[in-house]
């Protein structure tokens, strides 16, 4: 139990734990008190003088953000002497900053500018001439105009504390500081953008929003990120119906700020020029575009004459297609094609983790225990690279709380600098590392045991048993890779009962038909099956696509409506940001070809679709009124998971990566980083 | 990048004088010392002290600008620096100033064409009581007349 | 031949730390060992920490490198029991404009100082020390390189000091020119290698200074000054100055004076004497028109209200400070407009630029009066001039912000003639 302190601020009494800055209580009580420098996430600074406040008994005013709350205390936020206070360092942070708001990116939703208006004066005192230096580019991504700095050092800290990069620093002295790049004159970093979103004035700008548009032109639609398994919000800025940016300035969703460079800034793969927009057919000619229902003609109809002479199907779904509409492709592959070969990349090994925690409650973590844990050990992963959010939270814990990192991987990890203890193992080695912190392990209050897909089958359960035995409360993290990897899971795309696994269909040579939703198998292999029909849905002609006798135009995650599961079982709701002409969602198609094909599945709108799931899925049955709000965890499986043929393999993608799409973002092939590195040890 | 033998014993003394750990502690005096025979504090000698000192270049950085003396390029063979505050303000510093700028014909932070001299306006040195005060390199030089600064600058000259 | 000294001595002078400066070969350790050189500190080394402490007390010593804090209370603070192990810090960055005395204890009188650190040392408990010496006093980190190198040879340093077995450790560290690192929290950032940036208070640096250890950060006067404390007793320093305002120190008489030079003053000595028959008076018999007591940082006086003893209660009361002791004579011929531009200049320059008022504030005011100065200056700009210096005053971070407003804030006040003059001169031109 806290202490608690009564205080007075502005006349009102007010309680409060002791110790508690008093910037954080005056806030909490609906009592403004500005600040430029002050985030409760990072270090105090005490730089930029605006959270000054009038305290009883002191002779000078004092700084908000930095005096913890007393007994007795008597505060007064809103007096003439505070309020000149303010002007005055508006007026001075005004000197020197250009009056650049006609061309500046901020204009409409900087913090300078409402100061501004809310504390500072209408007309300038100062006639003498500004301090200039020219913008520079730091990065494809981040530019620097000094002169608009006001020298928060949000950004500084965000880098070094936040992300654990470290890039920026403060450079020169007085009036002609300046915030530097870690290479002199450019960034090697993790180009996340964090910086840019940090500041708040337009003195970092963004490379590919720079110009183009006023914050208020856009509408802003809150969806998860498309690229990797960890499941963050992101709110994308449209503009006739063009994603112009994305950012998590809203701090909705599970990650607070945090976004790497692909949640930020590789929705640029949307409007690619080679975004497929028309069905397409194989012709001794080549491909030639058809129309959707001729299209889907030809599909249903050769579906349905496979099936009705017992010919064989496979199926290969999605890693980030929705929940429903995966859950619709398992029910249309099982009952409407009367198929068991129905599988997707799986990049962990979720039916040995299901498996081997049946029985138990409260072993799955949430995002925010990775947060909250008294103890992280990661295993495995390079989780700044292939999961950069839960690195954030892991490294937000330590920051905040103390925790205690451990990390056991193959090769250095930005973990190593948080750590306790790193233990390095070559691959296959993992158990055994993580055995050999027995002792301080089960030291720790909780823990929580992330791991990547070196351990699978045997190795995870026997790092399962590890964690029953220390004794101590122990939740786990599966890693999973791409958007929708646990969600294709648990809606069952995948060979129960005897089906094909993914390698088994790849590798058969009697395919009737292969079809293949949202996936790109056939990359680097060529088609077993010289006599199957070949049906792909995809965004972009890729791999497979160049080896399908039908393609079909689908939409993106941002594109459409519908839920995703993120690598901690969290669903969360995406929704419609943009519409890309000729493309239908890969639900839409599934639908249509049941329908072409006479079968009742029932109505594939994704609400509809979803009501589905709640009722039939083991841990889907959540409030819709709170999925509407946010994320909600799905309830652990109870039960025996049966064994599943086939391969469990990561994918590999680094933060400059993502899977199929990356030779279409732009963003993610013009940063010097790319293609990016596992375990290279980045970061300080 | 290495440096004279006794450039080299400072070093190595200097990095164990800090307690465990704290070899960032070198990096000032480092810069400092290692600047005087580099020449400048050259983006090869930035990134060596960071080695040294165990810390990053972006650390080293940021240090070179804030402190007046590390310069990134280099200074005349005779850096001559003039104070103009207060005390020598008042009994003729910022003429004897005015008077460096002529007879070496270079202004402030600049080098002279054969790069003999380089000349810079100073804050206070700490020799008031001894004003007008001028230090050349680390040689301090008190009660500075243009006449005697004339005298200092030739001697200089005439000794290459 | 005798020694050359940087100025030559006066009769008024009450040499106490001074009083070995004459002496041929002063800076040995020889010359020091024959001239009462440790007898402080063997002494010290009987006493308890606390009745070191309590000497200290006595004697009334306050800070000599500005601030003027009560030394012996700061030394009280340092835990001597914390798990942390405690440090020393000696702040001879000097680099206060109007201030030029540290530089001759170090030169003159070097184990002097070292034998106080050694008694800091006793008193807190430290075993190492490490003198944080300004980059443009090269001689002097070799000066006081030769000093310490020659007290481990002789056995004055290092495992065993004076044969006492109390072990410490001295390192000098440069500076690379940064008057902000002269501030006590600043200069501790700048000796871990990085800007000298100040730090926010609390932790104090007696609880977590250098490195995140107790620290005792004093000037070099101040630890030159505890040898004669502890060997003739605090009593008798305390006696030489004001009540509470103990002892001697070491004043910088510069500017329009015929004898400027370093002389060792009692405090409480009147400031007109000092000016008139120790520094020789104003040359050419002009009039005495300013007088900048402590160094740039404070407010000046005018020439009617320098009758006044020196010492540090007295110039509070009269709103300005004792300071570094750099005391600057400014005669009739001062044009003040140009001096508080070069006072300005300097801030600018120093300026760290870590907050909002003192980076812009001191630019900006260095702007009006450049502009002034050049002679387009306004009515309007000499109470602006005043309102932005307010607007800094006691808002800043640190104490150089203060520094910077406080001299303006008394010029414009004290001298709005001398800016009446050039608002005079342009209407004549137009």
């Amino acid at each position: 139990m806290a202490d608690i302190v009564k205080l007075t601020i502005d006349g009102r009494e007010i309680q409060a734990e002791k110790g508690k800055l008093l910037i954080e209580v005056a806030r909490q009580n609906g009592i403004e008190v500005p600040a430029f420098c002050y985030h409760e996430d990072y270090t105090l600074q005490a730089a930029c003088r605006m959270c000054l406040v009038e305290i009883e008994k002191t002779p000078k005013l004092q700084v908000g953000c930095t005096t913890p709350v007393a007994e007795g205390m008597v505060v007064r936020t809103d007096s003439e002497i505070v309020r000149k206070s303010r002007k005055g360092m508006v007026e001075f942070l005004l000197t020197n900053h250009p009056l650049d708001c006609p061309v500046c990116d901020k204009g409409g939703e900087c913090e300078l500018q409402d100061m501004t208006f809310r504390y500072g004066a209408g007309e300038s005192r100062f006639l003498e001439r500004k301090i200039h230096t020219d913008e520079k580019q730091w990065s494809p991504v981040v530019y620097f105009d000094a002169p608009r700095c006001i020298l928060c050092y949000r950004c500084v800290r965000a880098c070094d504390e936040g992300m654990g990069v470290k890039a920026l620093g403060v450079g020169n002295r007085g009036a002609i500081s300046e915030i530097v790049p870690n290479h002199q004159d450019h960034l090697e970093c993790d180009e996340c953008g964090l910086c840019i979103d940090i500041c708040p004035v337009g003195a970092l700008t963004s490379g590919s929003y720079r110009y183009q548009t006023r914050p208020w032109e856009m509408e802003h639609v809150g969806t998860i990120c498309t690229h990797c398994a960890d499941g963050c919000k992101t709110t994308l800025g449209v503009r006739n119906d063009e994603i112009i940016r994305g950012n998590n300035r809203d701090r909705s969703g599970i990650n607070n700020e945090f976004l790497c460079i692909k949640g930020r800034y590789a929705f640029d793969f949307t409007k690619h020029p080679e975004r497929l927009q028309s069905p397409m057919i194989r012709t001794e000619k080549g491909y030639e575009p058809i129309s959707w229902s001729k299209a889907l003609e030809v599909v249903a109809g050769r579906f349905a004459s496979v099936k009705t002479r017992g010919g064989k199907f496979g199926v290969i779904g999605s890693n980030h297609t929705t929940n429903e509409e995966n859950f619709f492709l398992a029910k249309l592959a099982r009952q409407g094609l009367g198929t068991h070969n129905i599988d997707h990349h799986r990049t962990g090994d979720l039916a040995s983790f299901f498996d081997a925690l049946s029985g138990k409650t409260n072993a799955l973590a949430s995002s925010d225990d990775v947060y909250s844990a008294k103890a992280v050990l990661v295993v495995g992963s390079d989780l700044a690279q292939q999961h950069p959010f839960l690195s954030f939270q892991a490294r937000a814990n330590f920051r905040h709380h103390q925790a205690h990192i451990y990390a056991v991987t193959s090769g250095p990890v930005r973990e190593d600098n948080q750590a306790v203890a790193s233990v390095r193992v070559p691959k296959g080695g993992e158990v055994a590392g993580v055995e050999s912190l027995r002792d301080k392990l089960k030291a720790e209050g909780d823990l929580v045991i992330v791991f990547g897909d070196a351990v699978q089958g045997d190795a995870l359960r026997k790092l399962v048993a590890f964690g029953d035995s220390l004794g101590i409360p122990v939740k786990y993290v599966c890693l999973v890779d791409y958007s929708n990897s646990r969600g294709a899971f648990d809606m069952g795309v995948l060979p129960r009962d005897g089906g094909l696994s993914r390698e088994q269909m790849l590798a058969a040579s009697d395919l009737d038909v292969l079809w293949v939703v949202g996936a790109n198998p056939l990359k680097g292999r060529a088609l077993i099956s010289q006599n199957a029909f070949v049906v792909v849905q995809d965004l972009f002609m890729t791999e497979t696509a160049k080896q399908a006798d039908i393609i079909l135009p689908a939409a993106s995650a941002y594109e459409k409506n519908g839920t995703v599961t993120n690598v901690c079982g969290e669903v969360q709701r995406l929704k419609q940001a943009i519409k890309v002409m000729g493309t239908k969602t890969d639900l839409e198609i599934m639908g249509q070809i049941a329908k072409e094909m006479g079968l009742n599945l029932g109505i594939w709108l994704p609400d509809k679709v979803f009501e589905e799931i709640r009722k039939s899925v083991p841990g889907y049955g959540v409030s819709p009124a709170l999925l509407a709000m946010g994320p909600v965890s799905t309830m652990p499986l109870n039960g025996r998971v049966a064994a599943l043929p086939g391969e469990i393999q990561s994918s590999g993608d680094t933060l400059f990566t993502s899977g199929s799409l990356t030779p279409y973002s732009e963003i993610l092939n013009t940063v010097m980083e790319a293609p990016g590195q596992l375990y290279g040890g980045q970061g300080q | 990048m290495t440096f004279s033998p006794q450039l080299e014993e400072r070093f190595a003394k200097m990095l164990t004088r800090y307690p465990e750990g704290r070899t960032r502690s070198a990096v000032v005096p480092m810069l400092m010392y290692a600047q005087d025979e580099v020449g400048a504090v050259t983006k090869e000698l930035v990134e060596e002290v960071a080695r040294r000192c165990k810390v990053t270049p972006l650390q080293v950085d940021e240090v070179v600008g804030y402190y007046s003396m590390l310069h990134r390029k280099p200074q005349g063979k005779f850096h001559v620096q003039v104070c103009t505050n207060i005390s020598c303000l008042l009994v003729g510093g910022e003429e004897l100033y005015e008077h460096a700028k002529k007879k070496l014909g270079i202004g402030h932070k600049q080098t002279s064409a054969d790069g003999q001299f380089s000349l810079e306006e100073v804050e206070c040195m700490g020799a008031c009581s001894w004003a007008p005060a001028v230090e050349i390199n680390y040689d301090f030089h008190h009660f500075v007349t243009p006449e005697k600064l004339d005298q200092l600058i030739d001697g200089l000259r005439k000794a290459q | 031949m005798a020694k050359q000294l940087y100025n030559q001595p006066s009769p008024l002078e009450t040499r106490v730390v001074s009083k070995r400066f004459a002496l041929e070969g002063s800076e040995t350790l020889d010359v020091y060992l024959a001239n009462d050189g440790y007898k402080a500190f063997r002494k010290a080394r009987e006493m308890t920490p606390e009745a070191i402490i309590e000497e200290v007390k006595t004697s009334g010593l306050r800070g000599r490198g500005g601030a003027g804090f009560p030394t012996g209370l700061k030394w009280s603070f340092v835990p001597r029991t914390s798990p942390k192990p405690r440090v020393i810090v000696i702040n001879a960055d000097e680099s206060e404009p109007g201030t030029c005395k540290d530089r001759l204890l170090m030169e003159y009188d070097p184990h002097q100082m070292i034998e106080g650190i050694l008694i800091a040392g006793l008193a807190v408990d430290a075993h190492v020390g490490y003198v944080y010496i300004r980059g443009e006093y090269r001689y002097l980190i070799d000066a006081m390189d030769r000093a310490i190198d020659e007290a481990y040879a002789k056995g004055y340093l290092g495992k065993n000091v004076a044969g006492t077995g109390f072990q410490f450790d001295l390192y000098t560290h440069s500076g690379a020119g940064a008057y902000e690192c002269g501030e006590e929290t600043a200069l501790l950032d700048s000796l871990e290698g990085k800007r000298g940036v100040p730090r926010m208070k609390p932790p104090f640096p007696a609880v977590a200074g250098a490195w995140a250890m107790p620290t005792l950060l004093n000037n070099v006067e101040t630890f030159s000054a505890i040898p004669p404390i502890i060997r003739d007793g605090g009593a008798a320093f305390a006696a030489l100055g004001t009540p509470k305002n103990g002892g001697t120190r070491l004043v910088c008489i510069s500017g329009h004076v015929n004898k400027p030079g370093v002389y060792e003053l009692p405090l409480g000595f009147p400031m007109m004497k000092a000016i008139n028959e120790v520094a020789g008076g104003i040359p050419g018999g002009k009039k005495l028109k300013a007088v900048v007591p402590g160094g740039s940082s404070c407010p000046i006086l005018r020439a009617e209200e320098c009758d006044i003893p020196m010492d540090y209660d007295t110039l509070a009361k009269v709103g300005s400070m004792l300071g570094s002791g750099g005391m600057v004579v400014l005669d009739e011929t001062t044009d003040m407009v140009r001096f508080a531009l070069r006072i300005m200049k300097f801030y600018a320059h120093e300026s760290c630029g870590w907050c909002i008022p003192c980076r812009e504030g001191t630019t900006w005011l260095k702007k009006i009066l450049q502009r002034f100065y050049e002679g387009q200056g306004r009515r309007e700009d000499i109470s602006l001039l005043g309102e932005l210096s307010k607007n800094m005053l006691g808002r800043t971070f640190c104490a150089l912000g203060d520094a910077a407003a406080l001299p303006t804030i008394s010029i414009v006040e004290k001298f709005t003639e001398d800016f009446e003059v050039y608002l005079a001169r342009q209407e004549v031109l137009v």
